[in-house]
């Protein structure tokens, strides 16, 4: 075991490292690049082995993971924002093949406006797909979820999206405990062994097609289902590879963290790094006699429904956060929380707060500002309307950005 | 000693690679140049495909395959086959045998070689991937009822324009501005000329591509059975130079002594219908001429 100062992005590095990943398609985005360029120096010294090939874009990378997946080599690859939805075709074709392999997204706003700042607008497009994901809240959550998420999909047969900040937690150093090449792979063995060595897909004398079209409905309805069915089945192999790891590393990793939740009757429900400030303001409510508490999905496909339902039974509110923005509907995690809590006996009140675009900071006031709310709430029996974060100063700024740009004053509105 | 296996029509392989079944169009010149690649190649061949008619060569749960298949995406067949060479090469150094090695091929049409799938093809030739490009070239988008794509000749009739006023795009000459390690014209009514190139771009190694004009009666509309004749014209005219760059050398392989006129081509297919009913267009049937007599001019010798 090694304790490091590292950033996020050299923590997913690490991951794929210790992972053995045999091999890495790759394209530079802002802010997930680190990861690629520290995979790309330990490859050319020899310190990592495996083969690092520079694609010419995003979709062409995923195209050449899927490719090599389904081959049998063990693949790593990592993209943000833009990236991702460049590559969106091949996101969503990647699942039906069934081969596994880990990507690391590092959450970025999309465009218009073009921003490189966080938020989870990038990697909830990519929910429906058939990718497992997984979401982290520090940089050990990184490194450990890159292994577990290898495990995880490898297992399934699925291919994996380990989630994190970009800028929050990409370039943010923390401490993180590394464990030895030799305990990582007692954790995750070589993936030739999952294939037996010799008969590996796609060799001489062994007639093979994958990614085939279907001609009926029939046969396309069954693979979906399938992959679905596979999908909510990782969420009971999440169980054993986490306490498989927990048994190993000493580090658990729930499908859902809950922070001070015993008897919380005011809940934030938020993903990723955010869940660090949100932790702090948890403890202050309760010092101040709100019984406040946090719940965490870390993943988010599969979706944790029943670990959700439980812990959330007879509680009296929830806020949740969302970090991205479904236009024309409102925040993603609110839609999916809302969609396994109706009709459940003592479900709580559901708030919504809409913040955190393009690396807009949620300060830890405005957290204390929805505990109040909440509470209100929860007094009146009725949820108020979405909130969307925007403070006045907020709005004299981009006033001020107006007044430069002569925007003419009917059409600030 | 001959650089080439092919000499005479009967050293021809028969290996039957592509066994019946494929849901082709009759006459599909794709499908006969398929055919004739693969005999070539043999089994330990993958194919990484990208959409196109072809796509529906492997429907689940047939194949008409001995070797084997990936179906991709449209644009990035290329990158599919970067992946997989790479995987391939990755398990050779982890101590796969040799000889369970495969050779791997991108099929692609014109839809995707000329257009969306050109940014990926140019990495994959610029990275020295080692691998084959088979185009299978009908002139448009045949998949979807032959639209123009960026390989529809000057003056075609296609299911989106009356008749096209661009020029062919010169995907030969843009892969051998990128210097690889093969490039070749082919057509499937000349096998010996194809399977003598298919050979030589087998023994070599990099980027190779093979690209065939497929006549297409479907999407060219003529009748099934003049699919090799219509071939034999398109090298007659001289309009689908035969021809091959290698060690940085072009050399056209099949140089017609006398060429046809070009409207002995075009009036066997109803796309150019237009340019000879209800009058001729004798301005449009210059111009076609006039670009063929360009080409050949322009050759050492032409």
């Amino acid at each position: 075991m090694t304790r490091l100062l590292l950033t996020g992005n050299a923590a997913a590095a690490w991951g794929a490292r210790l992972a053995h990943a045999d091999y890495v398609p790759a394209f530079p985005i802002t802010p997930q690049t680190e990861i690629i360029d520290t995979l790309a120096g330990w490859i050319e010294s020899g310190a990592m082995p495996g083969r690092l090939t520079m694609m010419e874009s995003e979709h062409s990378m995923l195209t050449a993971a899927c490719a090599a997946a389904a081959a049998g080599v063990r693949v790593f690859t990592a993209t943000s924002s833009q990236g991702l939805l460049y590559a969106m075709e091949m996101v969503y074709a990647a699942p039906g093949l069934r081969n596994p392999f880990v990507l690391v997204n590092v959450s970025r706003g999309v465009q218009t406006p073009v921003t490189i700042q966080s938020d989870h607008t990038d990697v909830l497009a990519a929910r429906d797909s058939g990718f497992l994901q997984l979401h982290c809240a520090s940089c050990q959550e990184v490194a450990d979820s890159v292994l577990l998420a290898y495990r995880l999909a490898e297992r399934v047969r699925l291919p994996a999206i380990v989630n994190l900040d970009g800028f929050t937690l990409s370039f943010t150093r923390e401490p993180v405990e590394l464990p030895d090449a030799q305990e990582a792979a007692r954790f995750l063995p070589p993936l030739a062994e999952a294939f037996g060595t010799t008969a590996r897909p796609f060799s001489a004398g062994r007639s093979l097609a994958a990614g085939a079209a279907v001609l009926d409905s029939t046969a396309y309805t069954y693979f979906r289902y399938q992959s679905h069915l596979a999908a909510v089945a990782a969420l009971q192999a999440w169980e054993e590879v986490s306490d498989t790891f927990a048994e190993q590393f000493g580090r658990r990793y729930d499908g859902v963290e809950a922070y001070r939740m015993d008897d919380a009757e005011y809940v934030f429900f938020l993903t990723g790094a955010l869940a660090g400030k949100a932790r702090g303001v948890v403890d202050r409510l309760r010092a101040a006699g709100c019984p406040a508490g946090l719940l965490r999905p870390r993943l988010l496909r599969p979706w944790p429904e029943a670990a959700l339902r439980q812990w959330l039974r007879g509680r009296r509110a929830v806020m949740v956060v969302d970090q991205s923005l479904s236009m024309g509907k409102g925040g993603v995690l609110h839609g999916e929380l809302a969609s396994s809590l109706y009709g459940q006996p003592g479900a709580p009140l559901l708030l919504s707060f809409i913040g955190g675009l393009g690396g807009r900071e949620i300060a830890a006031g405005e957290l204390h500002e929805m505990a109040t709310v909440a509470r209100r709430a929860a007094e009146a029996g009725e949820a108020p309307p979405p909130r969307l974060l925007f403070t006045a100063g907020e709005l004299r700024v981009v006033r001020k950005q107006q007044a430069l740009a002569q925007v003419a004053e009917e059409e600030k509105r | 000693m001959s650089e080439t296996a092919f000499v005479r029509w009967r050293d021809l392989p028969r290996g039957r690679q592509l066994v019946g079944g494929a849901p082709m169009c009759a006459g599909c010149s794709g499908l006969e140049v398929l055919h004739q690649v693969l005999d070539v190649l043999g089994e330990k061949t993958v194919i990484i495909n990208s959409a196109g008619c072809m796509s529906l060569l492997v429907s689940y749960p047939y194949s008409p395959l001995r070797g084997s298949w990936l179906y991709t995406a449209m644009a990035s067949a290329a990158a599919g086959a970067q992946g997989m060479r790479d995987a391939l090469d990755l398990r050779l150094a982890q101590g796969m045998p040799a000889e369970d090695d495969l050779q791997v091929m991108v099929l692609s049409g014109d839809g995707a070689a000329y257009g969306m799938g050109l940014s990926p093809a140019s990495g994959a030739i610029e990275r020295g991937l080692d691998f084959i490009y088979l185009v299978y070239d009908n002139e448009g988008y045949g998949n979807t009822g032959q639209q123009q794509s960026d390989a529809t000749p000057h003056g075609a009739h296609t299911a989106s324009c009356g008749s096209y006023r661009g020029w062919k795009k010169d995907l030969f000459a843009i892969w051998v501005a990128h210097r690889p390690a093969y490039a070749a014209t082919l057509i499937g009514s000349e096998p010996l000329d194809l399977a003598r190139k298919v050979d030589k771009a087998a023994r070599l190694k990099g980027p190779r591509l093979l690209l065939a004009l497929a006549p297409c009666p479907t999407g060219w509309d003529f009748d099934a059975s003049a699919t090799v004749e219509v071939g034999h014209l398109a090298v007659k005219t001289g309009i689908w130079p035969l021809k091959e760059y290698v060690d940085g050398r072009i050399t056209h392989t099949k140089v017609p002594r006398e060429r046809l006129p070009v409207e002995d081509y075009l009036v066997r297919q109803g796309r150019f219908r237009h340019l000879f009913e209800p009058r001729r267009d004798e301005a449009r049937l210059g111009e076609v001429q006039a670009a063929v007599d360009a080409y050949w001019a322009e050759l050492p010798g032409g």
